[in-house]
């Protein structure tokens, strides 16, 4: 038995390192958007695929959301494997009718002849100071489009096997990449990745007994602070990371908030019309039976992206979540 | 003070290294529509494109009017005729090599039936059975596109990636005037010509987008002088002139296989019916504009030439159109017939493999369905957490 060296990556490093162990892969698979070649991409995470692969494989395209998203979908028909970056969540929004009227439908309009295995990469959601259009959490404009995959890794080693699975899937994936946790470090051994949950399953990532947050992308982390904050309340908190919300793992979901019998869906876009709507919903209906307190959100407020100065006030923290946990005591309130 | 008072005086710095690309000259199309027919040119036309053009032309003229009147009969939701532009629908069906593909907008669907579609198959999107009726990789034709200008975009990705794998393969994309007024149509023609994909635009210019003249639609000279802002040529044709198109496109096709990078051709055309059955034409133009594009008419054109130069007697003329009585025939009786229908397909071609969402609700549409069978719809109770455990 070989002793394998763990050294510290960043999520970035993880998802170029998928990306290229792809393009060695599958001589299909081609990557293409602004900047992604000789500069590596503004967040580097296509560093070197230029250099290694060449031109022809890591593309600089002009600068055109529709064009890039578009011409992938041609590529897509002729058997490629097109991975599009959008550089900013916001600057996807001039592709989305490409999305929606074409990489969405190619499959269900051709009856499954045609379907289009492409990679839309987003750097998605805020947290790092960014001026407007540039921290936006778009992913409920996404899941509420059938024939899309909605991803989001929280982790390194799920960034770097989300984007594997998202990549080889016959079907096109919307790959949010959280930019906050793009320098998040974990030990990781690039030449030995750990084995990865595929897509639409979520994973338990702290077990507890008295309350479930349910969460994904950047939230997690700060979930799993606020897991450990509420033990001083007496609180056991269970942490599940959806990974994915299309699909969606009512499974995994109900079934810690089965054992738990409160849930707090946490997620830093939106709530009004938002994922946890969806996901509080769903939890009612599978699980009424099994509540204790009404399944609560906590949420980014339903404004426009706050400027930078202000996004943590608009962000949902540690203080936040547990005030959320804390309202779980239904029974004493009411 | 504006920059251009100011010029005496003014002494900038020249831009650094910064030249035009090319002499936009070239670029440029010809003041006037390419003409043959009607010219001393068509004397040289050859005779069995001639008739072959002929024979596909009254074929599309006899299927937009038997579509039109299967719409009027029920059977199709909407039919959009290209009747008068069938000269620009086949020259850009038959100008294609086999291994070629053609992106063709929803007005298009005679263009797929000339390159070999079955015609019933190629409306199964206007019936409303199903979006594409057809697999878009037996013939090289991708889905007739309703959307405007999104398909163009497709068509220089799949001709950059079968220039990638080495193929030597050229795309043909199809927009309306209308359709060069969307953001896709920019961003299509920039990569095209950024990335010299070997694709080639052909802009039917058939007068209004449902109703609004070109006029108010652009402010250019033409739609073909909107080539030489992206580098690449603009040709104009005369869009009812079927040797014509097909000489124009045939070049631009050429030019694009030879490695030479994509061509903007705009074919000048007229709609002579209204948008589609549910548009009222008369709201928006004039008798007399219509009756003196039936003057100029594509079939009339290259029927007038044939049987000038005696290529075409009677009796080759009428088996030309029993043939297209016969096509018609047949169309008519296929299309009176109730497709077929299997109302689990709408869960078959969502995704490769089914989300456990769909997956339930199949079983609630199965459920639905047996029970409608069986007489006993809305009896059983449903419920979710029920299911779910």
């Amino acid at each position: 038995m070989t002793t394998v060296a763990l050294k510290p990556a960043t999520m970035a490093q993880a998802l170029g390192r998928a990306l290229r162990d792809a393009m060695a892969a599958d001589p299909s698979v081609h990557v293409m958007g602004e900047d992604v070649g000789t500069l590596g991409g503004v967040f580097r995470v296509t560093d070197g695929l230029a250099k290694e692969f060449g031109d022809d494989r890591c593309t600089d395209t002009p600068l055109a959301e529709a064009g890039i998203l578009g011409a992938a979908v041609g590529m897509a028909m002729y058997g490629l494997r097109p991975v599009v970056e959008m550089q900013f969540d916001a600057f996807a929004y001039p592709a989305f009718e490409q999305l929606i009227s074409h990489v969405a439908k190619m499959r269900n309009r051709t009856r499954g002849a045609m379907p289009l295995p492409i990679t839309i990469r987003v750097p998605y959601g805020g947290g790092i100071g960014g001026v407007e259009h540039h921290s936006d959490s778009s992913e409920a404009y996404y899941m509420a489009t059938p024939g899309l995959h909605v991803v989001m890794p929280a982790t390194v080693s799920d960034a770097y096997g989300l984007l594997r699975e998202a990549i080889a899937s016959d079907d096109p994936v919307v790959f949010l990449e959280p930019k906050r946790l793009y320098w998040s470090k974990d030990s990781w051994n690039p030449d030995e990745p750990p084995a990865v949950e595929p897509i639409g399953r979520a994973v338990v990532r702290r077990p507890g007994r008295s309350a479930t947050l349910i969460t994904y992308g950047p939230s997690v982390p700060v979930c799993l602070e606020a897991a450990e904050a509420a033990r001083a309340e007496g609180w056991d908190l269970e942490v599940v990371d959806l990974r994915s919300l299309v699909p969606f793992d009512d499974e995994t979901v109900a079934a810690s908030v089965r054992r738990t019998g409160r849930a707090v869906v946490v997620h830093e876009s939106g709530g009004f019309g938002g994922p946890g709507g969806e996901i509080a919903a769903r939890v009612t209906e599978r699980c009424f039976h099994h509540l204790e307190a009404p399944v609560l959100r906590v949420a980014g407020f339903d404004i426009p992206y706050p400027p930078p100065m202000l996004e943590r006030h608009h962000l949902p923290g540690v203080d936040r979540i547990l005030d959320a946990v804390g309202r779980l005591q239904w029974e004493a309130q009411s | 003070m504006t920059v251009m008072e100011q010029r005496g005086a003014y002494r900038p710095t020249p831009p650094p290294a910064w030249q035009p690309r090319t002499d936009p000259a070239p670029l440029l199309p010809d003041a006037l529509p390419h003409r043959v027919l009607g010219t001393d040119a068509a004397a040289e036309a050859d005779p069995d494109l001639l008739r072959r053009l002929h024979k596909e032309l009254v074929r599309g003229r006899r299927y937009n009017v038997q579509a039109t009147a299967l719409t009027k009969q029920g059977r199709l939701a909407v039919y959009p005729s290209s009747t008068g532009q069938e000269a620009c629908e086949v020259a850009a069906a038959l100008v294609l090599e086999e291994r070629d593909w053609l992106f063709p907008s929803y007005r298009d669907t005679l263009a797929a039936v000339a390159r070999g579609l079955d015609p019933v198959q190629a409306l199964t999107l206007l019936r409303g059975d199903w979006h594409t009726g057809y697999d878009p990789r037996e013939h090289r034709v991708a889905p007739l596109s309703t959307p405007l200008a999104t398909q163009l975009p497709h068509a220089v990705g799949l001709a950059h990636a079968a220039r990638l794998k080495g193929d030597d393969v050229v795309a043909l994309a199809l927009v309306g005037d209308g359709g060069t007024s969307e953001g896709d149509f920019h961003e299509a023609l920039n990569f095209a010509a950024v990335w010299q994909a070997p694709v080639v635009f052909l802009v039917q210019n058939n007068g209004f987008a449902i109703s609004v003249p070109l006029a108010k639609q652009t402010a250019a000279p033409s739609l073909a002088h909107k080539a030489v802002g992206y580098g690449m040529p603009g040709r104009l044709v005369d869009g009812n002139d079927a040797v014509a198109v097909h000489q124009v496109l045939s070049e631009a096709i050429a030019h694009a296989r030879a490695g030479g990078g994509p061509t903007l051709v705009e074919a000048v055309t007229y709609r002579i019916d209204a948008h589609t059955n549910a548009d009222d034409a008369t709201r928006y133009r004039v008798d007399a504009e219509v009756e003196a594009w039936r003057a100029h008419d594509p079939v009339a054109l290259v029927e007038r030439e044939l049987t000038e130069r005696g290529l075409l007697d009677e009796a080759a003329l009428q088996a030309v159109r029993d043939d297209a009585e016969a096509m018609a025939a047949d169309l008519r009786e296929r299309m009176n017939q109730d497709p077929v229908l299997d109302p689990m397909d709408l869960f078959a071609h969502v995704y490769a493999h089914p989300t456990p969402q769909l997956l339930e609700q199949e079983s609630l549409l199965r459920a639905e369905l047996d029970a409608e069978a069986d007489g006993t719809l809305g009896a059983g109770p449903h419920g979710p957490e029920g299911a779910g455990r």
